[in-house]
């Protein structure tokens, strides 16, 4: 029989209150959260925490802050629905609560001593961000370190400040979907810049987070540029309720994404992100 | 002193063609530099010429009212500008213009049509160049009408 007391307790949210909000751009904010000290165990880039806002509900968000920071809990949310809504509304010194972090993190060791490529689309870029903070910091551990973020147009260029004159300008490369005149940089989709002209892709592993069908299409670009499946990973995103892999909201395939993601090697996952259904 | 069949040859495109053939494009080619801010192409002009960039950046726009130009692809060193030649009505769909300085190889294409004609190996090879630009350019369109990066979920 379960612990049901251990299972309820892992599923009760600790109270944090929002030390900074930040607006990204339209309908996207970053909030800075204190950790409240029951939160005990230090996130990994990639894995994410459940939000819950009193009275509205509970959403899961990947965190987005520095991995060697972690007095200080750091998420940022697009308003899809009425949680994420009422998340971007939350002012310094309200509160929510917090549980987590869950789920498998991005495997940066892996990729020491080896060529990183990391590819970015949209708000997809968020829950890369501790990984371009850890890899940022020990840039001499890896071969190489290239980054690749596409986004609908220059007005939703997610932290930019990174990128023009910021510590990601001189491994990052951004394109927009489309632009008016006033943009100087590079119109296209996010798979035009995967080339084997400003790739190095032998002994390469690729991080690739976005829209499903962006990871499909980028993944299968770096495909076709000799990588193998398994050392390229997506994260899979799907709604989910407890996030402790009881109630199987979460369900992908034979995987239950709480758990066995969100961060999947593409070899494992590429077939199933093909089924509609799932 | 480099050629243009040297200068082809340097860019992917048609690099792998056989030389025989490369001389047979040069041919029908010449230098061409365009200032920031020029028109290569317009839309609607007839596609009597295409282009292979060197050096520079440049667009592929279209005008939607209320917006004014909007740019939808850059192209940069080694990429094609200009594909409407190849079938009729030899039209272009697109205005193309340098955003800085852009040095190019200018090809005529009533002179390469009329070589592709005579030679149909020579239009197989050139289609076998052209098809696969076409294509990626016919995915990443896709991609963009389909508008990925927007909101989606529920949560």
């Amino acid at each position: 029989m379960k612990d049901d007391r251990g299972l309820i307790s892992a599923m009760v949210p600790a109270a944090a209150r929002v030390l900074r909000r930040q607006v990204e751009y339209d309908e996207v904010v970053t909030l800075e959260v204190e950790r409240p000290a029951t939160l005990t165990k230090e996130f990994l880039p990639g894995q994410f925490n459940m939000l819950y806002v009193f009275g509205v509900g509970e959403i899961a968000v990947s965190h987005s802050g520095h991995p060697f920071h972690q007095d200080r809990i750091v998420h940022t949310i697009r308003a899809v629905g009425k949680v994420s809504r009422a998340l971007i509304l939350l002012k310094p010194g309200d509160w929510l609560g917090i549980r987590g972090p869950y789920g498998t993190p991005w495997p940066i060791d892996h990729a020491k001593g080896q060529n990183l490529i990391v590819v970015a689309g949209g708000l997809g870029l968020a829950p890369l961000r501790p990984v371009l903070y850890e890899v940022s910091s020990a840039k001499d551990a890896y071969r190489s370190m290239r980054l690749i973020y596409g986004t609908r147009d220059p007005s939703s260029i997610l932290y930019q400040s990174q990128f023009e004159g910021g510590p990601w300008a001189e491994f990052g490369q951004v394109t927009v979907d489309s632009a008016n005149l006033d943009w100087q940089g590079n119109v296209g989709v996010v798979t035009d810049l995967i080339s084997a002209d400003t790739l190095d892709t032998e002994n390469a592993v690729a991080l690739i987070c976005g829209p499903e069908v962006m990871m499909r299409f980028s993944a299968n670009a770096l495909i076709d540029l000799g990588m193998r499946e398994d050392r390229i990973y997506v994260s899979l995103e799907r709604n989910m309720k407890c996030a402790v892999k009881q109630c199987g909201r979460c369900q992908f395939g034979p995987y239950f994404v709480c758990r066995d993601g969100p961060v999947a090697s593409f070899g494992q996952v590429d077939k199933l992100l093909k089924i509609a259904e799932l | 002193m480099r050629t243009l069949t040297d200068l082809i040859v340097e860019q992917g495109l048609l690099k792998e063609l056989d030389p025989s053939k490369i001389e047979t494009i040069s041919g029908c080619g010449k230098n061409a530099v365009f200032e920031a801010g020029a028109y290569i192409q317009k839309e609607g002009d007839p596609a009597d010429h295409f282009y292979l960039v060197r050096a520079g950046k440049a667009s592929l726009e279209t005008f939607i009212p209320g917006r004014g130009n909007v740019i939808f692809k850059t192209l940069s060193e080694g990429d094609l500008v200009g594909v409407s030649w190849l079938v009729p009505p030899y039209r272009s769909s697109f205005d193309a213009r340098a955003l800085e300085e852009c040095r190019a190889i200018e090809f005529d294409a009533n002179c390469l049509r009329q070589h592709c004609e005579a030679d149909h190996d020579l239009g197989y090879a050139l289609l076998m160049k052209f098809v696969p630009v076409i294509l990626d350019r016919m995915r990443s369109a896709r991609l963009q009408i389909l508008d990925v990066y927007g909101p989606d979920g529920d949560g």
